[in-house]
């Protein structure tokens, strides 16, 4: 594990003072975002993002199962995050540690809870088919800030995935439809995390930030200024005021990533 | 169950609309990623795989390293999204498999005695498949290991030859993978011609295995210049540019 | 042309012949031919043909100077990251501080940062570092960045031209170690500057005429040159 120089949090603390940040960025401004779609030609739907040097694929694979028994005609949404040893000289290679199986469930959350993929349209035979479909979150470079990066690259990637019903055509019944069709999506929520050092408040952080921070929070808000999931994360802790305050750039930030989104979704 | 799909017809015409002896198209981008010491990304027909090298770092556990020279660990993995039908995340026993033969192949190439108890660690991912995957991540791994600055004695290069509907050809594309009669990947040195890599599976004669062998190292050297007409291209441009 | 570039070559180019020329850094001879093992510069000294690397992890010589940072404290030593391929042993005897048995932590500790020297590197390359000397010290205050350790004699300049160039127009007190790591101390705005000026050398590390331009850019919103 690489250690991080004390005196980095110094310097970092005293930029703080005068209002900067390392990379010249104002407290809540955003790194540069890219959103690339359709980067996985055997995927039903994926879509790469970077935030600043931050890069994560999401791909989403569909398949046909049965329903979970307490929701007999729904289809199964899954996520699951791989940290691999690519993306950071510190990630190792094995099982999904607790960092990636947090980022696998809040990503998950962030789109079962909000129904951004209408899953009740996903059943084919109630109680015995329905679709299934698979969220892989692959971080291909870290370098700060993988929730963010991570829930956008799923939201893009979903937001331009088709139901492959030509693949499966066996195994749907008669009166099914014959075409591929668009995943049903619902407007999504878009997430934005920020980390506090001592009292200073930063958006989207940098590797650099993340090392230092005291505490994260990462809020989700959706097209209408309402909030739809929030997580905490590392030990430290924040006052109520700190909270609006992420609140509020969250709201700010996030209607911007929307616009860029949507922009290149078409959706 | 024999598939009545015509592989390749009488006059040499390919599903794909390739004769015997050409490549799939081959883009290759040197320097991608911000924290990899080296890294590079691949496409190769279908394929899309992205490699990024450490090291030559500390070696650990204590007990695997090699006092005398550094130790290369390959790990060769697919995306759960880079094939067909979802793949449970994690390595199987193919990705073993290959880790392990891209390993013994890059340990020939790399000049390890120059780093006695480190390794060097080559992370190849697949995120797009298309049937010779290991042949593409190879590749890939000997730009990412120029890109890192590991001192070499060779770029590694790889390719595949097979044989379908009775003939032999140049990189399998995947149907030809599938339903074809033998696989021939191949990886050489391709200053001095050694085999670093050789598997075959299928059922050539000696003489189909002398035209796949010789074709591979013939799509080997094509694919060679395009590595170093990557790496050039990265690291020229900076100097063009001021 | 103004501004040529050096020439890059890459692994398994070949530079010359055993009859002609010798073979110098970062080259292999094999069958009388001499070729660059690594992606580098090609640096032709009479006709010794060498290939100063553009990447690669930093190799430690005896007497380099690096910034370290501490990675543990042990009873009687402690382990330093040099940004070399392994960990720098750094022994209570090679301080300038009289540590009790144990009070190993008291005075460097996890996260410190030192600017050392390499004391030794045996043939399995276990390296040792040293604070004995006057010029070695633990680093207080100020921003430590990393670069590439290979264009670090570019960041020094001939004879320390480049970096005495920046520390008259940005006032700001900088140490480069050998390992690719630089520490600078002064206001955020020199500081500010330096990593500008670092950042040019990054990107135009291969040309020449470099040390012409960084004048111009520190020149340009200096206020005073001491």
């Amino acid at each position: 594990m690489t250690v991080v120089p004390i005196i980095k949090r110094d310097y970092v603390l005293k930029l703080a003072e005068q209002g900067k940040r390392l990379d010249g960025r104002s407290f809540d401004e955003f790194r540069k975002i890219e959103i690339e779609t359709g980067v996985v030609n055997k995927a039903e739907g994926s879509a790469r993002v970077k935030i600043g040097n931050t890069q994560v694929l999401v791909g989403i694979k569909m398949g046909i199962g049965e329903p979970f028994p307490d929701t007999p005609d729904t289809g199964v949404l899954s996520t699951a995050a791989e940290f691999i040893p690519l993306a950071s000289p510190d990630f190792e290679s094995g099982p999904p540690r607790e960092n990636a199986i947090e980022l696998a469930r809040v990503v998950d959350r962030g789109v079962r809870e909000s129904q951004v993929v209408q899953i009740d349209k996903l059943c084919i035979i109630p109680k015995e088919k329905v679709w299934l479909v698979f969220i892989d979150i692959h971080i291909l470079d870290y370098d700060g800030n993988l929730f963010d990066a991570a829930s956008l690259a799923a939201l893009a990637a979903l937001s331009t995935a088709t139901v492959p019903v030509k693949r499966f055509a066996s195994d749907l019944p008669e009166d099914y439809a014959k075409e591929d069709y668009p995943l049903p999506m619902t407007e999504p929520p878009i997430s934005c995390t920020a980390v506090k050092i001592n009292d200073y408040v930063f958006f989207d952080p940098s590797l650099d930030e993340e090392e230092i921070a005291d505490v994260r929070l990462t809020v989700a808000t959706d097209n209408k200024g309402d909030i739809r999931a929030m997580q905490k994360g590392l030990s430290g802790s924040f006052t109520k005021e700190e909270i609006q305050k992420v609140i509020k750039g969250a709201l700010d930030n996030g209607q911007e990533i929307r616009k860029q989104l949507s922009a290149s979704t078409g959706k | 169950m024999k598939s009545d799909l015509e592989l390749i017809t009488r006059e040499g015409k390919r599903l794909d609309g390739r004769g015997p002896e050409d490549l799939r198209n081959i883009k290759i981008e040197a320097g991608v990623l911000h924290r990899a010491d080296g890294s590079c990304y691949l496409e190769w027909g279908g394929n899309k795989v992205i490699v990024a090298v450490y090291g030559p770092r500390e070696a650990l556990p204590r007990h695997v390293q090699n006092p005398l020279r550094a130790i290369v660990q390959a790990r060769y993995n697919m995306a759960a999204f880079s094939v067909e039908d979802r793949k449970r995340p994690g390595p199987d026993r193919r990705s073993v498999e290959i880790s392990k033969v891209i390993s013994a192949a890059l340990e020939k190439v790399i000049l390890t005695e120059q780093f006695p108890r480190a390794t060097v660690d080559v992370n190849i991912e697949v995120l797009d498949a298309e049937a010779g995957t290991r042949c593409a991540g190879l590749t890939a791994a000997g730009v990412a290991l120029v890109d890192a600055g590991i001192p070499l004695r060779d770029i590694p290069v790889a390719c595949a030859a097979g044989k379908i509907g009775g003939q032999v050809v140049l990189d399998l594309g995947k149907e030809e993978d599938n339903l074809g009669d033998a696989d021939l990947p191949l990886a050489i040195s391709p200053r001095t011609g050694e085999v670093l890599l050789l598997q075959m599976d299928g059922h050539l004669t000696v003489d189909e295995f002398n035209q796949a062998f010789d074709l591979a190292v013939k799509g080997c050297h094509i694919v060679s210049e395009i590595q170093k007409k990557a790496i050039m291209h990265k690291y020229q441009t900076v100097a063009a540019e001021v | 042309m103004a501004h040529e570039g050096r020439q890059i070559v890459i692994p398994t180019q070949v530079l010359g012949d055993t009859a002609t020329c010798k073979a110098g850094r970062g080259t292999f001879v094999e069958r009388g031919k001499i070729y660059a093992e690594r992606l580098g510069i090609l640096n032709v000294q009479g006709n010794i043909i060498n290939v100063i690397a553009l990447k690669g992890r930093y190799d430690p010589v005896v007497n380099d100077f690096v910034i370290g940072i501490v990675e543990e404290a042990a009873t009687s030593n402690w382990m330093v990251d040099i940004n070399a391929p392994y960990p720098a042993l750094l022994h209570v005897h090679e301080v300038p501080w009289e540590i009790e048995f144990g009070d190993t932590e008291k005075y460097l500790n996890t996260g410190d940062a030192i600017l050392a020297k390499v004391l030794s590197v045996d043939e399995s390359k276990k390296l040792q570092i040293t604070l004995n000397d006057r010029n070695l010290f633990k680093i207080k205050g100020g921003h430590i960045i990393e670069v590439e350790s290979s264009i670090v004699p570019r960041i020094i300049g001939k004879s320390g031209s480049m970096i005495d160039l920046i520390k008259k127009y940005t006032r700001c007190r900088i140490f480069v170690g050998q390992n690719g790591r630089i520490w600078i101390d002064g206001d955020a705005e020199g500081i500010e500057k330096v990593l500008q000026a670092i950042n040019k050398i990054e990107s135009e590390a291969i040309t020449f005429g470099l040390t012409a331009r960084m004048e111009e850019l520190l020149k340009k919103d200096a206020k005073d040159v001491r």
